[in-house]
């Protein structure tokens, strides 16, 4: 039968309608959310030096609302990866990712964070979307600050476009990457 | 109801025999052990130090390696000479074009080859500009953990200022993979000279400022001076080179103690500190800043016209009316391209002296286009590996500025 199939529609056209109360609200909290990041640089290799300049005064990302880097996980709403993971270290980004709390986005800063790079060798994970889920990939070796400026904007906008509630505990998180995925499989 | 008063009871507010014996009491205490990194603010590196408490002072200290292991030596072997430069980029991402002209030398000696001189200027002035652009990163970051935030914008906005000044040279910010075996693969472009004095001009301005802000504050000051000690003889003994053993009144340089590309041409000094503390090494990595000012004007001043690579289609590329012109030149860019330079059979070390230290490179060529295998001596990781030597039996507030000062960096280390 097509029962997934029929579920599927209609958990999308349940998602579309909604109210006009809670459409506004859905837009007020993308507004808020999209300007004011909190930032967890997981900064490891040579693309820091990159997150340096950005975050320093001639690029200046406060500019877009997310200058403030919190260094614990649970202060944090975007996860900055910044550089190569690699075999040892792939475990503690897992941890530092679950130990923040929702709604959360990561960004991958850079080649070696999104695919690997040009380290296709026995040591380094093959992008971070191996592990977690990614919302932007800024692609660089390293990016330049305006690249990841642009990388930024773009994320704000799927900020932006997203469906944010207030707290549906039932619910998987409606901000996470994939939602629409998870949603429909839980239905 | 007088008459019931009892002796008064000890007053530690006011009594002073009652703070001598609070002060000796024995305070019932736990060992704590706590994890810094490999994920934390203030290790520029990913470096993992499982730090052994007793209060606030350090028991034991162990720094683990190996998150940022990137598998350099193997890549180094599956590619031609030419195509480990963007590796070697990335040891030191602070400076690296010093990485690729320390590699670039190694290899030349193990040919037995000698590079045009303009070349060799090329290096001087691009190994110069990376030493600003490390110490820049080095100090702005230690004033940054110290809790200022002002010096770290005024080293990034210098830094910035050298990085466009880097980028109009080799094409690239940060990963330069700038020369190649036999001299270098772009000349200096057109009106660079006059933009690179006017921007250490400016540079200078801001070094003044962010002295100001650091060298006589007192919170800077407390922090760093007296702390992180390290003797000249335990500094040798555990390897030290570069600036960090230069703060502990070594003067070992190999730019002055063994002259290569044209070193010996130039007029300028090397700082030399007293203590070997923290300070030390903050103020002699100033000076080094203000000696390689001098070193590039004068670099700038005095270099020579002339070829800037050899012409030798064995190594260098041919010039492009010869690929496109002549089977000769054909033949020898496919050669280069597809089999790589053949080096000759054998094994060399050769150091320059890169920003943090002595940067060797232990190279074995089997006579193929490829590297048989490529080591690199690290100059982050004595200094590291001394860490546990300085810092145990210190406070905990001291293992930052210490950590700061010596710069490891992650990339080189762990390779």
């Amino acid at each position: 039968m097509a029962d997934a199939d029929l579920a599927n529609i209609v958990t999308t056209r349940r998602d579309e309608s909604m109210g006009w109360l809670q459409s506004i609200v859905s837009k007020g909290l993308g507004w808020a959310r999209k300007y004011s990041l909190f930032t967890y640089p997981y900064a490891t290799a040579c693309c820091g030096m990159e997150y340096m300049s950005v975050a320093a005064s001639r690029h200046d990302i406060s500019r877009f609302g997310a200058e403030f880097p919190r260094f614990s996980p649970r202060q944090a709403d975007l996860l900055m990866v910044v550089g190569t993971i690699n075999l040892k270290q792939a475990p503690i980004l897992k941890r530092v990712y679950e130990q923040m709390a929702e709604p959360k986005w990561v960004v991958a800063f850079g080649v070696c964070a999104s695919s690997g790079g040009f380290y296709d060798n026995y040591a380094v994970l093959q992008g971070i979307d191996r592990i977690i889920p990614v919302d932007v990939y800024i692609p660089g070796c390293p990016p330049r600050p305006e690249q990841v400026l642009d990388g930024l904007m773009l994320l704000q906008d799927k900020i932006g476009n997203q469906v944010h509630r207030i707290a549906e505990r039932e619910e998987a998180n409606p901000t996470a990457a994939r939602h629409n995925l998870l949603l429909s499989m839980n239905k | 109801m007088a008459d019931t008063l009892k002796p008064e009871a000890p007053n530690p507010d006011t009594d002073a025999y009652a703070h001598e014996s609070e002060l000796d009491a024995h305070l019932q205490t736990k060992r704590m052990v706590i994890n810094m990194g490999p994920s934390h603010p203030a290790t520029h590196g990913t470096v993992r130090l499982k730090v052994e408490l007793e209060g606030e002072t350090i028991v034991k200290i162990d720094p683990e390696i190996g998150f940022l292991h990137r598998g350099f030596q193997k890549s180094c072997e599956n590619v031609t000479w030419t195509q480990c430069l963007p590796y070697t980029d990335r040891l030191n991402y602070l400076s690296a074009m010093m990485n690729n002209f320390g590699f670039l030398n190694a290899v030349e000696k193990l040919i037995g080859l000698e590079i045009p001189e303009r070349a060799q200027y090329i290096r001087v002035i691009g190994s110069e500009l990376h030493r600003l652009t490390d110490h820049l990163t080095c100090v702005g970051a230690t004033g940054l953990e110290m809790g200022g935030f002002a010096p770290f914008l005024l080293a990034m906005e210098f830094r910035e200022l050298l990085h466009d000044r880097t980028a109009e040279l080799t094409g690239a910010r940060l990963t330069t993979s700038f020369g190649r075996v036999g001299g270098s693969n772009r000349d200096l472009p057109e009106g660079w000279i006059p933009r690179v004095h006017k921007t250490l001009d400016q540079g200078l301005a801001l070094l003044d400022e962010m002295e100001g802000l650091l060298t006589n504050n007192r919170i800077f000051v407390d922090r760093t001076k007296g702390t992180g000690v390290i003797s000249a003889e335990d500094a040798i003994e555990y390897g030290y080179t570069g600036p960090a053993l230069r703060a502990c009144g070594v003067d070992y340089d190999i730019r002055k103690t063994k002259p290569y590309w044209v070193y010996d041409r130039f007029d300028f000094d090397i700082p030399v500190g007293e203590h070997g503390d923290n300070y030390d090494r903050y103020l002699v990595r100033l000076e080094e800043m203000r000696q390689s000012i001098r070193i590039l004007r004068q670099a700038m001043d005095t270099i020579p016209a002339g070829p800037i690579i050899v012409d030798d289609w064995r190594i260098a590329l041919p010039p492009k009316p010869e690929v496109y012109g002549t089977i000769e030149g054909v033949m020898s860019h496919f050669k280069l391209v597809m089999e790589g330079i053949q080096v000759p059979a054998g094994e060399v070390y050769d150091a320059t002296e890169a920003s943090n230290g002595e940067l060797g490179w232990y190279l074995v060529s089997d006579g193929r286009g490829r590297p048989y295998k490529v080591h690199v001596r690290a100059p982050g990781f004595p200094v590291l590996a001394a860490v546990p030597h300085i810092i145990e039996g210190k406070m905990l507030a001291d293992l930052i500025p210490t950590f700061d000062t010596i710069n490891m960096i992650g990339g080189e280390v762990e390779q």
